[in-house]
């Protein structure tokens, strides 16, 4: 290690600040931060520092992705293999995804990191980490099968138009990750919907039935999957939305690292379930519901990619909610609009992205009205002194 | 009458090396300095010129904006000294001390039973002043003012803080008549916050409303305290004066002589003489700590709100402590890797620190990270324990937006109690410094 501090020390010579390529220094220095944690001491306020740092947090979130990324390369050859009606072992079938998979998260990195890095030697500041995790989280939520230029620009429009555009991290109001999908969504909706592109390779083959749950309930087609196979995310879907499970043991993580905020988690789960027990609810109250109305209240919350959405996605703290109160409201709605766009809108069957981005939208006017109750709280007590002020004189 | 004030969130930190309760009188510093610098906002004005004469209360300047506040020698000597920085400003006022100290008599006085304005003079005419903050602003309090009432906080939550019940065990005489006389410059109450040492002592000190606090850092903080017990609102003042600072004010009723006498307890995990030290105001640190390198930073007062010393330099005005830890200029491999390097606190679980309450830690002063825009929410809130958004403020503080940091209870919080904030941060952002910038915009546009 020391030999490649001493290494390092000599590459960033000719990047120090009054040297040739010291504009070009934030593009180092991510590197060199990569591999070592600076030595950097304190000069004002406090003298010693908490041992997180924004690197450690993001690096937490992308631990968290590992199960359900693994899990999604695996039953994207899983989906392949058994739609085609072949005998494939475990490792073909992880091989098989990896090999679909592998590529997106390179093209998305590279892409993402490319405009991340000049936009950083452009403003002058360091590179900010935030898209270790966007980067990641955008090919997991598309189609395997989506065309690597489609992806490419994609993280283009995210985070140019989405974040960059309104001074970088930490200033964007919506989710980078879900711009990308929303833009490859409206953009190029025959790749992002429909019964053909959440199979690999599905197009090749004639009699597929390559529907997700919410479109074969919002086609009124029989679903013929069970809850545990739902649970368990052995569903079509896009890459690493489908199970469940695996999204829960990340969610776990982010929850005991206090990284994510299980105020918004547990919260869209109680806003999700409330819609569908509404939903439920109609025959009861003599409305004939469809297919989605009455689909059980539990399984709303295990298909799509509303546990992905709410625990990775909803809770990116940047375009939450920020107060405690409003956290609670942000992942009511945004839990609560899911379901409700699922079901009245079929055109749109993942209700959770655009749940979300609307969420994100209002997010701050949540925070407004939460802060301005605190404001109100303070003004009313100068309001009780001075009138004991008067009584008293 | 005891009201009791409990605080649940906050942060603890168990650190290395407390200091042992053992008093010992530190040996007599050749110079000693008083630093205006220490006085937020202060502009000194100098009445004595290098090379003269002093007795221990003399007057060594003034502040230039309030001519009654005066700022006198704590020892007698001769002026050898006035250091300037840039653009001349005083930053030590230095004096070469005589072996024994001659002090200027300002004469006995009851302050129970004498006149309040008499006291208001006294205090004044013998520096006593300069103990007296004021809040909001954090800053000397200013004599033209009435505040609403005076706050003493002898509770120690800060990160090995020295223990005020065995500071004050022997002044508890001296603190009284320092009550006393502090109760004649407010037409209010004055609030006393004691722990469970210091009650000991002080649970029978007479004209104070008296608050036992407990919960963790920043219990002790006496803004904490404030926004507890009696929050200050839009154009209040309010002072606030250090615990043992009230004994010296008491001595100077007593005695008739500013006595400039406290106590310092020496900790860290790098000191070896980690013990409570007898010394006079403004004492050359030497004196009382082991010889460091530079590898050492040493800190006039605790880890998260002190000022760095150099060896050679003298302990700040209002400091308790000096506290004395590794400097942190090396580099660690992949040190973002969650739960690796458990050796370094953390609040956040990202580090298994966290399943060792009990565990003493050896903090650096590595930054552990770098500088980044603000991304985590909620952490902030954790270790703040007041009715107050911290991010929300502290943007607007970035902003400059007046109106804003108004509503969101500027007038409330002082650097110190954004010290854990800053601490916490994930984004590594000088919050200390942010607050204070939009306390100086205050004062400037409000006042």
């Amino acid at each position: 290690m020391e030999w490649i501090r001493q290494r390092l020390d000599k590459i960033k010579e000719p990047f120090a600040p009054g040297k040739k390529y010291e504009k070009y220094a934030p593009a180092v220095n991510a590197i060199d931060t990569f591999l070592f944690t600076p030595n950097h001491t304190t000069q004002k306020g406090a003298h010693i520092r908490d041992a997180v740092d924004l690197k450690r947090t993001m690096i937490t979130v992308v631990l968290a992705l590992v199960p359900a990324l693994l899990f999604g390369m695996w039953n994207a050859g899983y989906q392949h293999f058994s739609q085609l009606g072949e005998a494939f072992t475990f490792w073909e079938a992880l091989g098989h995804g990896a090999l679909k998979f592998i590529p997106m998260i390179v093209v998305s990195y590279a892409v993402g990191l490319g405009i991340e890095f000049a936009f950083a030697i452009f403003r002058g500041h360091e590179v900010n980490e935030g898209y270790l995790v966007t980067g990641l989280l955008i090919p997991m939520i598309m189609p395997i099968d989506l065309p690597l230029w489609m992806l490419a620009l994609s993280v283009v429009f995210a985070v140019l138009i989405g974040k960059e555009a309104f001074g970088g991290t930490g200033m964007n109001i919506l989710n980078p990750a879900l711009t990308a999908r929303a833009f490859a969504f409206f953009a190029y909706p025959t790749y992002m919907s429909g019964n053909q592109v959440w199979v690999s390779e599905a197009s090749n083959v004639d009699a597929i039935s390559g529907e997700t749950i919410l479109g074969s309930l919002a086609a009124g087609d029989n679903v013929s999957y069970g809850m545990m196979d739902m649970f368990y995310g052995i569903i079509p879907g896009s890459v690493s939305e489908t199970s469940t499970l695996l999204i829960l043991v990340g969610a776990l993580l982010l929850i005991l690292t206090k990284v994510g905020s299980w105020r918004i988690m547990l919260s869209a789960f109680i806003g999700a379930a409330a819609m569908a027990l509404i939903f439920n609810a109609l025959p009861a109250m003599g409305v004939t519901g469809n297919d989605l109305t009455n689909f059980p209240w539990y399984g709303h919350l295990i298909i799509g990619g509303l546990a992905f959405g709410i625990v990775f996605m909803a809770t990116d703290p940047v375009s939450a909610a920020q107060t405690l109160k409003g956290k609670w409201i942000y992942g009511f709605l945004i839990g609560f609009l899911s379901v409700m766009i699922r079901v009245f809108n079929p055109a749109y069957p993942e209700g959770v992205m655009l749940a979300i981005l609307l969420m994100n939208v209002f997010a701050p006017t949540i925070d407004h009205y939460v802060i301005q109750s605190n404001i109100k709280r303070r003004k009313k007590r100068i309001q009780s002194a001075t009138a004991q002020v008067k009584t008293t004189v | 009458m005891s009201k009791d004030i409990r605080i649940k969130r906050g942060l603890s930190l168990k650190l290395e090396g407390e200091a042992e309760k053992e008093l010992v009188k530190a040996p007599r510093s050749k110079t000693y300095a008083i630093k205006p610098p220490d006085f937020h906002a202060l502009v000194p004005k100098m009445v004595l010129k290098e090379g003269a004469k002093v007795l221990a209360g003399d007057e060594l300047f003034f502040s230039k904006y309030t001519d009654e506040l005066r700022f006198t020698s704590p020892v007698s000597g001769t002026l050898k000294e006035i250091k300037r920085g840039e653009k001349r400003k005083i930053m030590e006022v230095i004096i070469e001390a005589d072996p024994e100290d001659t002090y200027r008599d300002f004469g006995k006085m009851d302050a129970a039973s004498s006149d309040a304005e008499a006291v208001k003079q006294r205090v004044l005419e013998s520096g006593c002043g300069a103990f007296i903050n004021q809040r909001p602003y954090d800053i000397v309090a200013d004599p033209k003012d009435t505040p609403k009432a005076i706050f003493i906080s002898a509770v120690s939550t800060a990160p090995l803080a020295p223990d005020w019940g065995f500071i004050l065990k022997d002044k508890v005489a001296a603190f009284q008549e320092g009550v006393d006389a502090l109760k004649k410059l407010t037409p209010g109450k004055v609030h006393l916050a004691v722990d469970a040492s210091s009650a000991q002592y002080l649970k029978d000190i007479k004209g104070v409303e008296l608050h036992n606090v407990k919960g963790p850092h920043p219990a002790g903080n006496v803004g904490v305290q404030i926004h507890k017990i009696d929050p200050i609102n839009q154009g209040d003042r309010v002072w606030t004066v250090n615990p043992e600072d009230v004994t010296i004010i008491g001595n100077l009723f007593l005695t008739g002589k500013f006595i400039a006498d406290k106590t310092v307890a020496v900790t860290g995990s790098e000191a070896t003489n980690r013990k409570y030290f007898s010394i006079t105001i403004g004492a050359e640190v030497a004196d009382i700590i082991n010889k460091v390198d530079e590898d050492v930073r040493i800190i006039s007062g605790n880890v998260l709100t002190g000022l760095k010393l150099a060896y050679d330099q003298h302990i700040s005005f209002f400091s308790n402590e000096v506290t004395l830890i590794p400097e942190g200029n090396n580099y660690r491999a992949f040190g973002w890797l969650p739960f690796t390097y458990n050796n370094i606190h953390s609040n956040s679980r990202t580090s298994l620190s966290f399943l060792f309450p009990n565990k003493k830690f050896k903090p650096t002063t590595n930054l552990n990270g770098e500088e980044r825009a603000l991304v985590v929410t909620g952490e902030m809130e954790e270790v703040l324990p007041m009715d107050v958004y911290p991010m929300q403020l502290i943007k607007a503080c970035m902003a400059g937006d007046i109106e804003k940091m108004e509503n969101l209870g500027i007038y409330e919080v002082s650097p110190e109690d954004f010290a854990l904030v800053e601490y916490v941060n994930t984004s590594k952002i000088e919050i200390q410094e942010v607050i204070r910038l939009g306390l100086d915009l205050m004062i400037t546009e409000v006042g």
